[in-house]
């Protein structure tokens, strides 16, 4: 019975290493989406991914710094999730040409997003929400880190749940959301 | 503690559900009904979501009860694998389907959510994905119990598979806490207490209950229901001896 147990034991710890590591492993791939300053990091990325086989003959003669308009051209194009809090008062709306307009921001750096369609019902300045598209331009100003075309908007919401009208009298009383 | 797993036979585990299956039936009655129909008439609709987080009565009691379900049969399934009592074989043959469909009530009713919150069915997000991964360990669990023709092996077989299968558990309880996740953070089961407004939070809390008793009176059911073939099975072995 105790040999039976060790087994066990040994079975599920050996299991559960081998999923730590493949999902530390996969962690970029996990996250649903980056948000405005990893924008940053993905060109770090893109750089060291560029830096090997043929692309690294062609490199040797430069500085090790690649310069800042060909990372310009690896980010822009890819395709992301951006994930981000809508920048109050920063929602315009083109009533000609249908295009909507919002900046997302994570706290640090910022993004200006373009799209077409129609936007979720939740989705409200203040709010977080998920763009789907591509990098259409990067600039180094955090104030403004790059453009993005969105494809898709999705809204997220939050784990608070409370009654309608409430949330006035909480804003009211500077009770709203304390707690980060 | 060896006493009283050596107590839990097929038999024993038998009278206990005849005893309380009437007690669960009315409690899945009176708290699933009452907890839903409160949710859904008179709790006041959320200030962001308005009328369709009443999903939350139907969605969260069914995603908790895929999990405990799970985690249950994997504790019975570790029992097995040591004691090697077929009582807890059994209890874990009779709480599958109704994992499954607990399962399975989740993903619908999230996916309509999220459709209506998020603006999409579907997506590929850890929370989402690490449940659908329990939904195909349930289905694992049958084809694997089918697949084989010998009883003890399959027990063995759907034991191990269960146990491992629960690492499964602490990802989809944590995915939105360790990846940025479309879906939020958890509201009810964290530090600090619920982030839902007690005028939500009480019918929700009674659903739970409800569908818990929904859940052990079901699990009964089905082992009632193993028992008697079982045994029918026997007796047709014996006949035709």
């Amino acid at each position: 019975m105790m040999r039976r147990l060790t087994a066990i034991a040994m079975l599920l710890s050996c299991a559960g290493l081998g999923v730590f590591l493949i999902l530390s492993a996969l962690r970029e791939n996990i996250v649903f989406f980056l948000v405005p300053s990893d924008i940053a990091a993905l060109e770090v990325d893109d750089s060291s991914a560029g830096n090997n086989g043929a692309k690294k003959n062609d490199n040797r003669n430069e500085s090790s710094d690649i310069s800042d308009e060909r990372r310009d051209e690896r980010i822009v194009g890819r395709r992301i999730r951006l994930g981000g809090l809508v920048v109050e008062g920063s929602l315009a709306h083109d009533e000609t040409s249908g295009e909507i307009s919002f900046v997302l921001t994570d706290g640090q750096a910022r993004v200006a997003v373009n799209y077409r369609g129609i936007l979720p019902d939740l989705f409200r300045e203040g709010q977080g929400v998920v763009a789907i598209g591509e990098v259409t331009s990067r600039s180094s100003d955090t104030s403004m880190r790059a453009t993005f075309r969105a494809e898709r908007v999705l809204a997220k919401h939050d784990e608070y749940y409370m009654p309608r009208g409430l949330e006035k009298s909480l804003k009211k009383r500077d009770l709203w959301r304390e707690e980060p | 503690m060896k006493k009283l797993l050596r107590l839990t036979t097929p038999s024993s585990v038998r009278s206990l559900s005849n005893n309380l299956r009437g007690f669960c039936l009315l409690g899945a009655v009176l708290c699933g009904g009452f907890g839903v129909a409160w949710g859904a008439l008179f709790a006041p609709a959320d200030y962001l979501q308005g009328e369709s987080v009443r999903i939350i009565y139907l969605h969260v009691p069914s995603a908790i009860l895929s999990s405990v379900l799970y985690g249950t049969m994997a504790l019975f399934s570790a029992i097995f694998l040591i004691t090697r009592l077929s009582a807890f074989a059994l209890l874990c043959q009779a709480i599958a389907p109704i994992g499954l469909l607990y399962t399975a009530l989740c993903i619908v009713t999230g996916s309509i959510w999220g459709k209506l919150s998020w603006g999409a069915w579907w997506v590929w997000d850890a929370r989402l994905t690490s449940l659908l991964v329990l939904f195909f360990l349930y289905i694992g669990y049958f084809a694997l119990n089918d697949a084989f023709s010998e009883r003890a092996r399959a027990r063995i077989a759907t034991s191990v598979l269960v146990l491992v299968g629960a690492i499964d558990l602490p990802i989809i309880k944590f995915s939105v806490e360790w990846w940025y996740s479309l879906h939020q953070p958890a509201s009810l089961l964290r530090r600090g207490g619920s982030t839902i407004h007690p005028e939500i939070l009480q019918p929700l809390l009674l659903s739970i209950v409800g569908a818990s008793f929904f859940a052990a009176w079901a699990t009964f059911m089905v082992y009632e229901n193993i028992s008697l073939s079982i045994r029918l099975q026997r007796l047709e072995s014996s006949d035709s001896a």
